[in-house]
Formats: C-alpha cells, sequence, structure tokens
C-alpha cells in the first residue's frame, strides 16, 4: 500500500493515498469542489479555475525545517491567493478550505467569467438537465453578471467535428477535456485548439472529421452542451428518459452500457432506444463506449424486424400460428434423428445457447456453432484468472496480441492495452501488417500470413521479446482471427496457450489467454458446450437444420447451395434475412434490449442485461422458442424465466455453480465515484448499480489439470508465383446486420476494399483506388483496391461481413481492374 | 302584529320583484348564443404562438412538459433547416401534445416556456365524445398564420434565424 496523507478539508480529517490531488481527495471525503476541466481519468491542467480553494501548509522554519509550532498545534501558512484543487497535491497537515468566503468568491467570479460569452440556450441544448455548467451555475454562480449582455460572443453554433459530433463553438468554455481525452486516454490527436484569447476554439484536425471510433465519450465527459451527438440530436430531455441496465452485444469486450428510452411519436408511441450511455465497470469499460456500441443500437427497431411466426405454405412465407411453427418445425427434427443439426452464434445469450444444446443433445442432433474462430476450450483452461483488469498492468507486465487488429475488432480492449503500455506494461504486437497499436508496442513483430503458430512456438527459443515475455510479472495474449479459419485460430490459440504454460502465465488474476471473438458471447457458446466444425457445408447439407441468431445465407454463398440442399430448415432470429427468406419455418426472436439475459465476455466475465423495452410484435426470447419446440419433440426444457433458466445453466456447467441472477447483479463502490448528482466530476457515465458481473474462474486457477491438446495442423496457403490468397481480416464497421441499420455510421462502414502489396498490385497491373473484381473459393465479387507496403506480397486482405464472403485463407484471383474512380 | 301585517310585507317583497323586474339590468346571459367575456387572467384552451414573421415560438424544449404537475404534455422534437424552417433557431417541435382531460389548467407550462410560446388563452368550450379526441395535436394548438406566406414550414434565407430564445429586453419580466 502507497504512502498515506492525512489532511483537512474543511474541518474534517481525510486520508488518502500520498500523489492525490486535493479534488479528488475531497471527493473521496464526500466533499465536492466544483470542477469543468479536471477529470479523474485525465491528467490536471487546471484549466478552467474553477476549483479555486484556499489551502495552507504546515510552516517550516528555514533553518531547522521543523514544523513551526503555535499554542501547541502546527502553524498554518495560507498562500495569499486561491489555489486549485485540482493541480495541488496532497501534503501531510495540509489544510484546505472549500467553502470559506474567500473560496466562494473565487468560484463565484469564475462561474461568471465562463458565462460571459455562454448563449444561455439551454431550453435548447441536449446536455440541458445534466449539464455541469448549469448546476454549478445554479450551485456555485453569482445569480448574475455585471458584464454587458450586448458584448457576448456570437459563434458558429452547429459545427459538424464529423458525422458523428456536433461541435456548439459558443457553448465551449475550453477546458480541453475532450482533447486531452483523445491525447491521453484514446491516444488519437485528432482535437486541437485554434486561435488564442477569447478566440480559442476546438477543431477537429483528421480527415474525415474527428476520425476516433472513442469519439462518443467526448460527450459525456464534455461539461457543457459544445459536444454533443448527432444520433440523440433533439432525440428527448435527459429528463424524460428511463435508463436500463444493458451489455454491448458488438463484440466481446461486453461493454455495460445504460439504455435510455423513451415513448416516441414517430414509431407511433412505441417505447425505444434513444441512446447508449455507458455504465461504470472499472474491470471492463471503465466509463467509456466506443461509437460502435453507442451508435449502431438502431438493428433493434429496424423496420425489418420479424414480427410473427412464418412457415412456407406452396412455396411462400406465410403467417402462422406460435403452436403451427412450433409443431411444424418439432416434427421434421424427430424424423430427422441424428440428421438433426443446430447452428447457432454467439449473438445469443447464454440461457438461448444452453437451451439449444440441451435439445440438440436430447434430440441426438449435433450443436454447431456458427463460427471461423477457435480456441473457445483453450480459454476455458488457461483463459484470464478472475480478478483481472488490465487497468491494473503496468510496468514489469505483458501484453502479446497476435493476429488481431484490436482497434477494428474490440476497441475498448484496445484503449486499455494502450493504457497499459503507457503505464509501462511490454507490449508486443504481432501481426502480419501495421494495426493502430503497433505505435504504442514496445516490440512489433511481422510475420508472413500463414505463420502465426510459428511466429509464437519461435517465443520458446532465446530472444530478447521472448525473455521479456517471460519475465514478466503477469502476462496476458490477445489471439485473434486475422488472416486465419477455424483451423489456423485453433492452432495459434494452442500455440498461445502452450506458451503461456511454460512461461507459467496461467491462474492468475491478469495472466492467460483472451480470444478476440467475431461476436459477443462466442465465448458463452464455447462454455455451455458449442463448437465449430471444420466442414460447415457438409454438415448442413440434406439435414434437418435449427439456425439461431445467424444469416449463413447472406454472408456465404457455398453455405446457402449448403442450406438450398438441406432438409428442412427453421430460422430464429430477429430480423428478416436472407436466412430467413430461403426458411421452412421462421421464428421471430426479441432483441437484447427487449428481454433478460446474460453474456460472458472474451475475459469471461458473465454479465447479466435487462429488459428496457418492449417486445416487438408476437417475439419471444429465443430460449423460449426452443422451449417451446422442444415441448412439441416431448422434450422439456425450461422456457419462462431466464433466471431459472440460467439456474439451470449454472448447474449443470463446472465452475458456475455459485452463479445465480442475484450474485451478477452485485455491485461495489467504485473509483472514480460518477453518475450521480455530481455529473461535472466524472461525465455524464452511469453509476453501476445493476452489477459488476463475475468472472469465472479458468481451470488453471481452479486448481485442475491443465492438458492443452494437440490441434492437428493444416499446411497453411503459401502465396505462389503468380498466385494470389485471400485472407479474411475484421473491420470494425461492417455491413453486418447489427450495425446496418444505424444509418449514421454507413458513411464509415463504405464499400469492400481489398489490400494488396504496393509490389503486387503492380505486377498485376492494379492501381490504387481503383475497383477490381476478385474471385476466391466459388465466390466472386467487386472491391475497392487499397494498396498497403506492411503486408507480405502475394496476399490479398479481404474485410470479413462486406460482401465478400470469406471465412478462411484461399487462393484467388482478380478477374478484372476496374476503372479509377 | 295587525293583521294587515303579511299583506303590507308580502307587497315590500313583490313591489322589490316589480322593480327589479322592471328596472333592473338582467345578469343571465344566454349561452351558447351569447358569451360571457373572460377575465385578463382567465386560463382557458393552450394556443401555440407564432412570431409577428409567422414562425413558431415553440422551440420544443419540453419545458412545460417537465412543469406539468398533470403530464398532460408530450413534446418531441427535431431539427430545422434554412431549407424547412418552423421555428427560430435549431430546434422545433415535431410533435406536441396536449391531453386536454388531463390538464388542470395550472399556468405551469405558460410559466415555464422560454420563448412564450405556450400560453392559456379564453377558449373553455372543449368538449370530446372520445378520450382520443381529448388530446389535441399541435396543428390545434398552434395560432393560425394571417397570411398564406407565413405558413410553417417554410424556406428562409440562411443564417438569418439561429438563435432559439429571443433575447429578452427586460430581463426582470
Amino acid at each position: 500500500m502507497s504512502k498515506q496523507v492525512t489532511l483537512t478539508i474543511n474541518d474534517r480529517q481525510v486520508t488518502v493515498p500520498d500523489g492525490t490531488l486535493v479534488a479528488d481527495a475531497a471527493k473521496m471525503a464526500g466533499i465536492d469542489i466544483p470542477v469543468f476541466c479536471h477529470h479523474p481519468k485525465l491528467e490536471p491542467v487546471g484549466m478552467c479555475r474553477m476549483c479555486l480553494v484556499e489551502i495552507g501548509r504546515p510552516m517550516l522554519d528555514r533553518t531547522s525545517g521543523q514544523v513551526v509550532m503555535e499554542n501547541g498545534q502546527p502553524k498554518i501558512q495560507f498562500m495569499p491567493k486561491l489555489e486549485t484543487a485540482c493541480t495541488n497535491r496532497v501534503s501531510e497537515g495540509m489544510v484546505v478550505m472549500t467553502v470559506s468566503d474567500k473560496a466562494k468568491d473565487g468560484q463565484k467570479g469564475t462561474v461568471e467569467f465562463l458565462l460571459t460569452s455562454h448563449p444561455l440556450d439551454c431550453p435548447v441544448c441536449d446536455k440541458g438537465g445534466e449539464c455541469p455548467l448549469q448546476n454549478l451555475t445554479m450551485q456555485f454562480g453569482p445569480g448574475k453578471s455585471r458584464f454587458i449582455y450586448d458584448e457576448k460572443l456570437h459563434l458558429e453554433k452547429q459545427v459538424p467535428l464529423g458525422e458523428l459530433i456536433w461541435l456548439d463553438r459558443e457553448r465551449c468554455i475550453q477546458c480541453a477535456r475532450c482533447i486531452r481525452f483523445q491525447d491521453e486516454v484514446a491516444g488519437e490527436a485528432v482535437l486541437g485548439f485554434d486561435d488564442r484569447g477569447r478566440n480559442t476554439q476546438i477543431v477537429s484536425l483528421s480527415d474525415p472529421g474527428f476520425d476516433s471510433v472513442f469519439s462518443g465519450n467526448t460527450t459525456d465527459i464534455c461539461p457543457v452542451g459544445a459536444l454533443t451527438t448527432a444520433d440523440f440530436r433533439f432525440g428527448a430531455r435527459p429528463w424524460e428518459l428511463d435508463a436500463e441496465a444493458s451489455i454491448c452485444t458488438q463484440c466481446p469486450v461486453g461493454c455495460n452500457t445504460t439504455l435510455n428510452t423513451r415513448r416516441e411519436a414517430r414509431t407511433n408511441g412505441d417505447i425505444v432506444v434513444k441512446r447508449v450511455m455507458p455504465r461504470q465497470n472499472e474491470e471492463v469499460n471503465e466509463i467509456w463506449l466506443c461509437d460502435k456500441g453507442r451508435f449502431a443500437h438502431h438493428y433493434t427497431e429496424s423496420r425489418k424486424r420479424l414480427t410473427r411466426p412464418l412457415t412456407r405454405k406452396e412455396g411462400k412465407l406465410g403467417r402462422a400460428s406460435w403452436d403451427a411453427a412450433t409443431k411444424l418445425a418439432a416434427e421434421n427434427f424427430v424424423s430427422a434423428k441424428k440428421n438433426f443439426v443446430v447452428l447457432a452464434s454467439g449473438r445469443l445469450a447464454n440461457e438461448d445457447l444452453f437451451n439449444l444444446k440441451s435439445l440438440a443433445d436430447h434430440a441426438g442432433g449435433s450443436a454447431v456453432l456458427y463460427s471461423d474462430m477457435g480456441g473457445g476450450e483453450l480459454t476455458q483452461l488457461v483463459g484470464v484468472g478472475a480478478g483481472t483488469n488490465i487497468g491494473k498492468m503496468g510496468a514489469g507486465d505483458a501484453i502479446l496480441v497476435v493476429a488481431s487488429d484490436l482497434y477494428e475488432e474490440a476497441p475498448i480492449w484496445w484503449l486499455r492495452v494502450k493504457q497499459a503500455a503507457d503505464r509501462g506494461a511490454t507490449l508486443i504486437v504481432a501481426n502480419p501488417r501495421e494495426t493502430k497499436l503497433d505505435r504504442f508496442a514496445k516490440y512489433t513483430i511481422r510475420y508472413a500470413y500463414g505463420d502465426e503458430g510459428k511466429t509464437i512456438n519461435d517465443f520458446s527459443r532465446k530472444s530478447k521479446i521472448a525473455d521479456e515475455f517471460a519475465k514478466a510479472k503477469n502476462a496476458i495474449i490477445f489471439y485473434g482471427s486475422e488472416g486465419l479459419g477455424l483451423n489456423g485460430s485453433s492452432t495459434l490459440a494452442s500455440a498461445c496457450a502452450t506458451l503461456l504454460k511454460e512461461t507459467d502465465h496461467v491462474g492468475r488474476p491478469n495472466n492467460g489467454l483472451i480470444g478476440v471473438w467475431q461476436r459477443a458471447n462466442d465465448q458463452g457458446a464455447w462454455e455451455v458446450g458449442f463448437r465449430p466444425v471444420p466442414d460447415l457445408e457438409k454438415a448442413l447439407k440434406g439435414k434437418a437444420v435449427y439456425i439461431a441468431g445467424a444469416d449463413p445465407v447472406g454472408d456465404d454463398p457455398n453455405l446457402a447451395k449448403a442450406l438450398k440442399g438441406a432438409k428442412f430448415v427453421a430460422v430464429q432470429d430477429i430480423l428478416e434475412t436472407a436466412t430467413t427468406e430461403i426458411a421452412d419455418v421462421v421464428f421471430p426472436a426479441q432483441a437484447f434490449t427487449e428481454r433478460e439475459g446474460t453474456y460472458i465476455s472474451g475475459e469471461r466475465r458473465v454479465q447479466r442485461f435487462y429488459a428496457a423495452v418492449p417486445p416487438k410484435g408476437d417475439s419471444k426470447p429465443d430460449f423460449s422458442i426452443t422451449s417451446q419446440v422442444a415441448k412439441q419433440m416431448g422434450v422439456i426444457l425450461e422456457g419462462s424465466s431466464a433466471s431459472v433458466v440460467f439456474d439451470i445453466l449454472a448447474n449443470s456447467i463446472d465452475g458456475m455453480a455459485e452463479l445465480s441472477y442475484a450474485k451478477l447483479a452485485e455491485v461495489r463502490g467504485q473509483w472514480p465515484i460518477v453518475g450521480r448528482g455530481d455529473l461535472y466530476y466524472g461525465g455524464t457515465t452511469y453509476e453501476n448499480t445493476q452489477g459488476l458481473g463475475v468472472q469465472l474462474l479458468p481451470m488453471a486457477q481452479a486448481g485442475g489439470a491443465v492438458r492443452i491438446p494437440k490441434v492437428r495442423k493444416e499446411a497453411a496457403l503459401r502465396p505462389k508465383e503468380k498466385e494470389l490468397i485471400a485472407v479474411p481480416v475484421n473491420k470494425l464497421y461492417d455491413r453486418g446486420v447489427t450495425i446496418h441499420p444505424a444509418q449514421l455510421l454507413n458513411d464509415r462502414v463504405g464499400e469492400a476494399m481489398v489490400s494488396l502489396h504496393p509490389a503486387t498490385a503492380k505486377k498485376m497491373g492494379l492501381t490504387a483506388g481503383g475497383r477490381i473484381k476478385i474471385s476466391f473459393d466459388g465466390v466472386s465479387g467487386e472491391a475497392l483496391l487499397k494498396t498497403d507496403d506492411t503486408i507480405s506480397t502475394g496476399v490479398a486482405l479481404v474485410p470479413r461481413s462486406m460482401g465478400l464472403a470469406i471465412r478462411e485463407p484461399v487462393t484467388a484471383r482478380v478477374l478484372s481492374a476496374g476503372k479509377v474512380k | 302584529m295587525g293583521v294587515f301585517d303579511p299583506i303590507i310585507e308580502l307587497s315590500k317583497g313583490l313591489g322589490e320583484t316589480l322593480r327589479s323586474f322592471l328596472f333592473e339590468k338582467t345578469v343571465t346571459y344566454q349561452y351558447p348564443e351569447e358569451k360571457r367575456p373572460v377575465r385578463p387572467r382567465f386560463r382557458g384552451r393552450h394556443v401555440l404562438k407564432r412570431y409577428e414573421n409567422g414562425l413558431e415560438k415553440c422551440i420544443g424544449c419540453s419545458l412545460c412538459a417537465a412543469a406539468c404537475p398533470a403530464d398532460a404534455i408530450f413534446v418531441e422534437a427535431s431539427e430545422n433547416t434554412d431549407e424547412k424552417r418552423f421555428s427560430p433557431g435549431e430546434r422545433y417541435a415535431s410533435t406536441y401534445e396536449i391531453n386536454m382531460l388531463r390538464c388542470i389548467y395550472c399556468g405551469f407550462c405558460e410559466e415555464a416556456c422560454p420563448t412564450e410560446a405556450i400560453v392559456l388563452g379564453d377558449n373553455y368550450e372543449l368538449s370530446f365524445t372520445d378520450r382520443r379526441q381529448a388530446i389535441y395535436p399541435k396543428e390545434m394548438l398552434l395560432e393560425p398564420v394571417p397570411t398564406v406566406d407565413m405558413i410553417t414550414p417554410r424556406k428562409v434565407e440562411p443564417g438569418g434565424f439561429n438563435r432559439s430564445v429571443p433575447e429578452m429586453k427586460d430581463p426582470s419580466d
């Protein structure tokens, strides 16, 4: 424990760790000092002068260095002027007065100055109602201004910083929280100050404007209404919103969120999600949320939502009753016997997956995970230990990121890994091409696509990097699926697990393996027993297939062909997809916003989400649909209560027996304190009152035997002379069904882009920026050509879910080169 | 008491009746043909006011709804553009509904309004045959425009109306 310092704030004795800022020390003691520019997650700057207080320190004798005593008490010497509480660190015996007349006067003066050019258009401001400036003006302001109203500075009011964030220059008080957030926390200095003095203004320095996936966070920490999101623009007043805790479903980080809902006239009086706000969980997302999580929620209210069960009659899908639809599916599943296949994805909650798996087991069928990434059984063995908090990693620790572009795949992990590196952790990035994380890495390993496993195995040989990794106090490996299919990623996971085991980085907090999955609950699917299969086409052909939360037809023409050859297809989804079009039965499921459930994040944290809006139409939660189908098949599964399904699940899975919904809803005090009456301190992030979740113990920590199974490695494809290998990469904003309906993000999604090494492109006579037609694995499609000189020659990078179906590395051909647009 | 006393008293009373019948003005109003003028501070059915140029005063800030003790008002805002302008500034009320069955005519909405857009008017003749009719949408509440060219939404010169809240001439008002 670090050294403690005792000081007096407003006649109260407070003991805090040495080095704490006075403003934070007061907060810890429950004393509010008004602040605008100070933020507990940012470095102090002392720009706004709102936190002026009187600070006195014990007087020291100049000759002896001893504290001067007066009437048996140390003599306190006050500075002649007020000091900022946000830049002064505590010292022993310090005396702080935050509510003395002098301090109050200073604070009043600051508010008066800040308001000299503020437009006071609170009625039309999106921040009005949760605005620190509004609150502090009421609480600490002078009540009236001595400045001349007509001399107010009038500036531009609607400045788009990017397509997601609006800036109102008049409202800005130049606290630089947004600039500092981008510089210090996000590591992307895309905002800056322009001009000086009274003309100081925030500008975006990037093209496209505000080019950061963390831009939404600046609106949370903006203490005024200067930065607001385009998504929520005039959506509602903050006090009209209801709040319900949820979990972000866009990536395996599992950020805690709060859904703000309100009745909306535009949608005929439905209650809809108006905005998604981060909810504090210092071990997961701290108080941040990426733009994908914040703005991509619209798919749950898409007009393509399925609302009624459908069955195919005379070749056309038509409305049917739940009874008829489930009965039809059940009959076909029963008659299929062993040929019954459940294909589900990590988009579903644990309860849904558990019921589907139980159904497959009871009916003698198989449960297949719709994923092209392997290694989930290894994260169960040597995953990160319970108590892991990347936010606590720093000097002496090591983080290895391999075959994953965290910025594109899991932005909040990227942010936290980057910050761990800032604190001194050794960051090793192994990737075949340059990624945004390289900038913060101590070591960058560049390998050719196909060498992933070998690169990790090479850590067993003596080298500077391997040595530093092995000697690290704590080490975490993030492995992903960049350029890899199922076999490749399984091999890589196995190599990573072996490395961790050999260097003894397993079974402890902040040590272990994390899979950067493609879907939010892939880890959960592995936990309940779903496994991907190497040859999915073969697994589907001629079978009776029960597809849940997946769109194989839309994703891959080969799978479409396989499914057209299936005996019977039942699809359970929330949206109309290409797969529902070929289905024999369609079940409308409820979105995660409409029901309860749990997800398991990549760090194996079981987290609970709650129902925020009423269900659409006749839809039901997935686990309930499955139980209804099961009932018709003669299998009894719980289908009415998510928490009961979870209890059954917890009892039947090793290491989860202790868990229940009540346990998952437990909370502890967290630092910094956010989201209460003091929005000026932490921003508009919600306080976590509905559950921090529970991290599962990996086998290595639970004391079980850790035996890493061998993976039979298939020979990786190597580009031969005049041949091209297409490899899959992951993109943040893709054309997936869970992003596409968010129109705001359409510009960022863009079109499919294939990247080649400039030399390869030149050899083939292609120019960057042109359109090419590329063909692989029986699929062909058009894409924009980009060149990247950090990748190896002979490979073509094809983003997943962008219209070109790719699941694993395949040989490719460029059919034609179009013109430059 | 004399024998004639009751007769005297009775004729006094009847005389008074006769006098008021013949010489006093009647106080009965022949409603609905004849309507009694309301007092200056009367609080009747709400009207959403316009500026002299025809633009709506309401900016969709929803403060009236926040002030409403009966939760009778529902407001939803949208963004103004110079191509399609409803009110000055960035924001206007795309939905404005008052449930007249819920309203208690307290006038808090009037007091909360930063632009003096909502005013409780003189009309007290509200009747409905079903509950849905009691919800008055914006079209019913909005003051009619004097001339056709003042209709909202309308196209305006860019940059002319960038302030939502009018400057207060006398802040103590």
